[in-house]
């Protein structure tokens, strides 16, 4: 049965909202469904339908698939947001893997006790600024096009701007020395799919909050 | 320029050692250049080589790439190892992805400190034996073919030898409980290119050892 794709994760990002993000650019509806409590999980588990015992799980063409990234590669090839060739992949899958770091430092910062999360902030920060953003906007001024990549929308396009709009929840004024980036910030938010998905009432979710923490911490603690 | 892809890491397997395993199992020659001192690493950077600042760096067909998985997704998709079609290519990326979990492990147990090694070696048996293993046992006994997808070679075959010797490595025994695995084990090994990179003298790495962490502390350490 084709229907949409359907996504099995608790109702916060997590490893989950760089998925929701490709899906809405590519304009395509999906469904959730929330992992709310312990047997909910179990129940899932049970069932055989997480491979390796974990989540995000996204059901999709018939597939029962896990792994973050497996998951975002499929989709992206599906929709043509991969590039047209080997190599256009190759660099696709190079700024991808750069802003999944970046991202990657953010995913958990509401788990973390009040030092830890300071530190580990100033330190998302400094990378933000020293290492993956100025990667970025080189790559931009080097081919002056608008997108990274075959000047094309692509995967890659989506996850930076996944990216920027999260670092600035921490640091509102952090792409001040990136002006490249923030013309590729106001191009790409334009995009009527991704536009959409940016306004109140989409399937974004918001930032973790205490409520998530409690509710994840409750859902995985073993 | 000889044409070949060229590798540049610390003279050690870390996360240069997929790459290895897959280039020999393509049957692809490479070189490789060796970082042994912090200098040579601050150059790389310096001559703005390293997109992130990071290693691996993989020289292939033009491109400086970085991001092992990146690397190792291009040399798959070039080498034919990357599946028929895009349900294939999930497939071997979800494989790909649990063993890369595992691997991950594996990757971090010389840098943890002594204290907390033996859980940490507790931990990656339980992994194994309970999450990663199972798994492909049962892919390899439901189809009953070589191969872990579409009856042909493919990354994922070679991801997965590799962790099954790495884990036997720690873990001796790692394989009782699994027939198909040690029988798919047998098969790999035996396969041309592999056996020749398990071979001495094949540009295969020996296992961390003290000195290699402390030439990676020197060297990456801020």
């Amino acid at each position: 049965m084709a229907g949409k794709p359907k996504l099995h994760y608790p109702n916060g990002r997590g490893r989950t909202e760089s998925i929701r993000w490709l899906l809405a650019a590519a304009g395509v509806e999906f469904e959730e469904e929330f992992i709310e409590t312990k047997e909910d999980l179990l129940k899932l588990l049970n069932d055989g339908s997480l491979l390796f015992q974990q989540v995000p799980m996204v059901e999709i063409d018939g597939m029962k698939m896990v792994q973050t990234r497996a998951i975002l590669s499929y989709i992206a090839a599906k929709y043509n947001l991969y590039g047209k060739d080997l190599k256009e992949r190759a660099w696709i899958d190079i700024y991808v893997e750069g802003t999944t770091e970046l991202m990657g430092m953010m995913m958990f910062l509401a788990f973390q006790a009040a030092g830890t999360k300071e530190k580990n902030i100033a330190l998302m920060i400094e990378r933000a600024t020293t290492r993956y953003f100025p990667a970025y906007e080189k790559a931009l001024k080097d081919h002056g096009h608008d997108y990274l990549v075959g000047n094309k929308l692509s995967w890659a396009d989506i996850h930076l701007l996944e990216a920027i709009l999260m670092v600035e929840e921490y640091k509102p004024d952090i792409l001040s020395t990136f002006p490249l980036l923030q013309a590729f910030k106001g191009r790409t938010s334009n995009i009527p799919t991704i536009k959409k998905f940016l306004q109140p009432g989409s399937q974004r979710k918001p930032p973790s909050d205490e409520k998530f923490v409690a509710t994840v911490t409750k859902i995985f603690n073993t | 320029m000889s044409g070949k892809p060229r590798l540049t890491y610390c003279n050690g397997r870390g996360r240069m050692e997929p790459v290895r395993w897959l280039l020999a199992a393509a049957g692809v020659e490479f070189e490789e250049i060796f970082l042994e001192t912090r200098e040579q690493y601050e150059k790389l950077i310096k001559d703005g080589v390293l997109m992130f600042q990071q290693v691996p760096l993989g020289e292939i067909d033009g491109m400086k790439m970085v991001q092992t998985r990146a690397i190792l997704s291009y040399i798959a998709g070039k080498y034919n190892l990357y599946g028929k079609d895009l349900k294939e290519r999930a497939l071997i990326d979800m494989y790909v992805e649990g063993i890369i979990d595992l691997m991950q492990m594996i990757l971090m147990f010389p840098f943890s400190p002594p204290e907390a090694k033996e859980k940490n070696l507790d931990s990656i048996k339980e992994k194994a034996t309970n999450r990663y293993f199972p798994v492909f046992e049962k892919v390899l006994k439901q189809h009953g073919q070589d191969f872990l997808v579409g009856n042909k070679f493919s990354w994922a075959d070679v991801q997965l030898i590799e962790a099954i010797l790495a884990v036997e490595e720690k873990i001796p025994a790692v394989l009782s409980g699994f027939p198909q695995l040690q029988a798919f084990k047998i098969r790999m090994s035996n396969m041309p290119t592999i056996k020749k990179f398990l071979q001495p003298g094949s540009p295969r790495k020996p296992p961390p050892d003290e000195r290699y962490v402390e030439t990676v502390l020197k060297i990456f350490k801020k």
